[in-house]
């Protein structure tokens, strides 16, 4: 059955549409990321406009992590705290992404700054991630007990402004989870995803925080920040389509609550290694794509000089 | 003097002949298409007659139908190797270049018009897809216009029909021209050519108004004019959607 998308005016299959949101929220919902970094290149593979699929891709995300919050919440695994302070950061760097990719796509970049943004964090993280876990799980084959992480940076402990966040178990400057959540907002605008496989990493081995907040913290920030991508996608670029987010979103949601039930029962070595290898698939995937030489050189954009 | 006379009797005879000798008359079985949410695209049906007052004439009868979509200008970029990846140059403007082109012809294009009636009536492809000034001093700018022509025609956008056309006992005719799904709103125009031996004997040209309606036509005015609510209404349904499955889960898998 297709569906005519009225802003990206192109027409596409329902079920596809579903069934994507389905299988990127069921990910969701496993590893706490919102899944952008998956569904925004595979909406562009099918066609719809970069931009459109930016954008809506944010207000789908906005839907798979409320859901997500809210199933963390009642298990109390949320520390709002540290999800604020994330929070004012993402909504400054939320601002600067939008500003970043209107002025990027009035200049014709704005699939190369995607592609490029995706091949270098895709990298960066999935394979810190991967090579972490790989060691983690040898380790708990070896039989030794996981040590608990502690990090101790110094320059981090060195900065003012400490907060005590008490179900992070941390006491630390405000300082460096303003700057994570706002590379996080920068990142949400211009490739449209949440985030999470940023945010993750970083709480985790930056900040050192408490493994069991991580997740819930993370989709926390991850829907206010997606949502504030929306509404200046929406306001700026024109670019948000509604029957496109509620197709994904259908999936999404549906996905995310069985990847949020099935998650605690897998090792979380185990997890973290998955995540790590399917990251580090797509950045080969995009890293190629850049790298080759293209079959038809030349591109259509819209608009005028 | 007196020569002169017949010469121009002979011309007036030839004019009067030509343009009355014979007419199109034609219809279309849509002049409105309504995008709706199960779009998927649309065919339309052009039919028609040759109205003749005198016997019809030597020399083969043909019929071209084109269809063009609204025009607006289009960046075209190539992109080059820079550093090992391959980045977009700053491009070409395509200064006019429809949404849509269609063309449906009884026999292939060039064997119905002549080149300089092509030229007069400005029928073929070519004459839709302009390039006025060169905004980029350091492309070829051709190579641009046709990868702007091949792009569109690889997206089912541009397409030509050669024996779309069918001719019943030189006077009836019709065609079907699929319209593809990813149309664009606005307004198309069709015209008819009726050619005798190679020249254009009659035209007529028809509008087709292409909207999009009901829901579609709401989300997109919504989204162009009152923005941030459009946003804000997209943010509350996306909060409803994960709450009702946060809840639904909840309850029936506690």
């Amino acid at each position: 059955m297709n569906i005519y998308l009225p802003i990206a005016e192109v027409s596409v299959n329902a079920f596809l549409l579903l069934g994507l949101g389905g299988c990127v929220g069921f990910l969701s919902g496993l590893f706490g990321v919102g899944g952008g970094f998956l569904m925004t290149p595979l909406l562009i593979l099918i066609g719809i406009p970069p931009a459109v699929a930016v954008a809506t891709e944010a207000n789908q995300i906005v839907a798979s992590s409320f859901s997500g919050v809210l199933a963390h919440w009642r298990r109390r695994s949320v520390d709002f705290k540290m999800g604020l302070v994330l929070l004012a950061g993402g909504l400054v760097g939320s601002g600067i992404g939008v500003q970043i990719f209107a002025l990027l796509r009035e200049l014709g970049q704005v699939e190369l700054l995607v592609s490029l943004c995706y091949v270098v964090f895709l990298g960066v993280v999935g394979g810190l991630m991967f090579m972490e876990s790989l060691t983690a799980l040898m380790r708990s084959r070896a039989g030794s007990p996981p040590r608990r992480r502690r990090q101790h940076h110094s320059w981090v402990q060195g900065l003012p402004f400490r907060m005590r966040f008490r179900a992070s178990k941390l006491y630390i400057s405000a300082i460096p989870p303003l700057l994570v959540g706002m590379a996080v907002g920068v990142l949400a605008a211009i490739m449209g995803v949440g985030g999470g496989f940023i945010m993750v990493p970083a709480m985790i081995y930056l900040l050192g925080m408490a493994t069991t907040v991580v997740v819930g913290t993370s989709l926390f920030q991850i829907m206010f920040v997606t949502g504030a991508t929306t509404l200046m996608h929406a306001i700026y670029n024109n670019t948000v389509d509604a029957i496109l987010a509620v197709l994904l979103l259908l999936g999404g949601v549906i996905g995310a609550q069985i990847g949020v039930r099935i998650g605690p029962k897998l090792k979380a070595e185990q997890l973290r290694i998955l995540l790590a290898i399917l990251v580090l698939v797509v950045c080969a995937k995009l890293g190629w794509d850049l790298v080759r030489t293209p079959e038809e050189l030349y591109t259509l954009g819209g608009g005028s000089h | 003097m007196r020569y002169f006379l017949t010469t121009l009797t002979m011309v007036l005879a030839l004019l009067v002949t030509t343009a009355q000798a014979e007419e199109i008359v034609a219809g279309l079985n849509q002049n409105q298409i309504s995008i709706t949410t199960d779009f998927d695209g649309s065919e339309l049906f052009v039919y028609g007659a040759v109205k003749r007052t005198a016997p019809a004439p030597e020399g083969p009868l043909d019929v071209i139908v084109v269809v063009i979509g609204p025009s607006k200008p289009v960046i075209v970029r190539k992109k080059e190797r820079r550093f090992g990846i391959w980045i977009n140059d700053a491009g070409v403007q395509v200064d006019a270049a429809p949404s849509l082109y269609a063309v449906s012809t009884n026999r292939p294009f060039r064997e119905v018009i002549s080149f300089t009636q092509d030229q007069l009536y400005k029928v073929g492809l070519n004459h839709s897809v302009k390039l006025i000034g060169n905004t980029n001093d350091a492309a070829y700018p051709e190579d641009y216009l046709r990868a702007a022509i091949r792009l569109n025609e690889a997206r089912g956008l541009y397409f030509e029909q050669p024996q779309g056309v069918t001719i019943n006992q030189e006077t009836l005719f019709q065609t079907r021209i699929r319209l593809p799904a990813q149309l664009v709103e606005g307004d198309y125009r069709v015209r008819v050519f009726l050619l005798r031996d190679r020249t254009v004997v009659d035209t007529l040209e028809q509008g087709i108004d292409v909207r999009k309606v009901g829901l579609e036509r709401w989300i997109y005015t919504m989204a162009k004019e009152n923005a941030a609510i459009y946003g804000l209404l997209s943010i509350a349904l996306a909060l409803a959607a994960g709450w009702l499955a946060s809840t639904f889960f909840r309850l029936v898998f506690p």
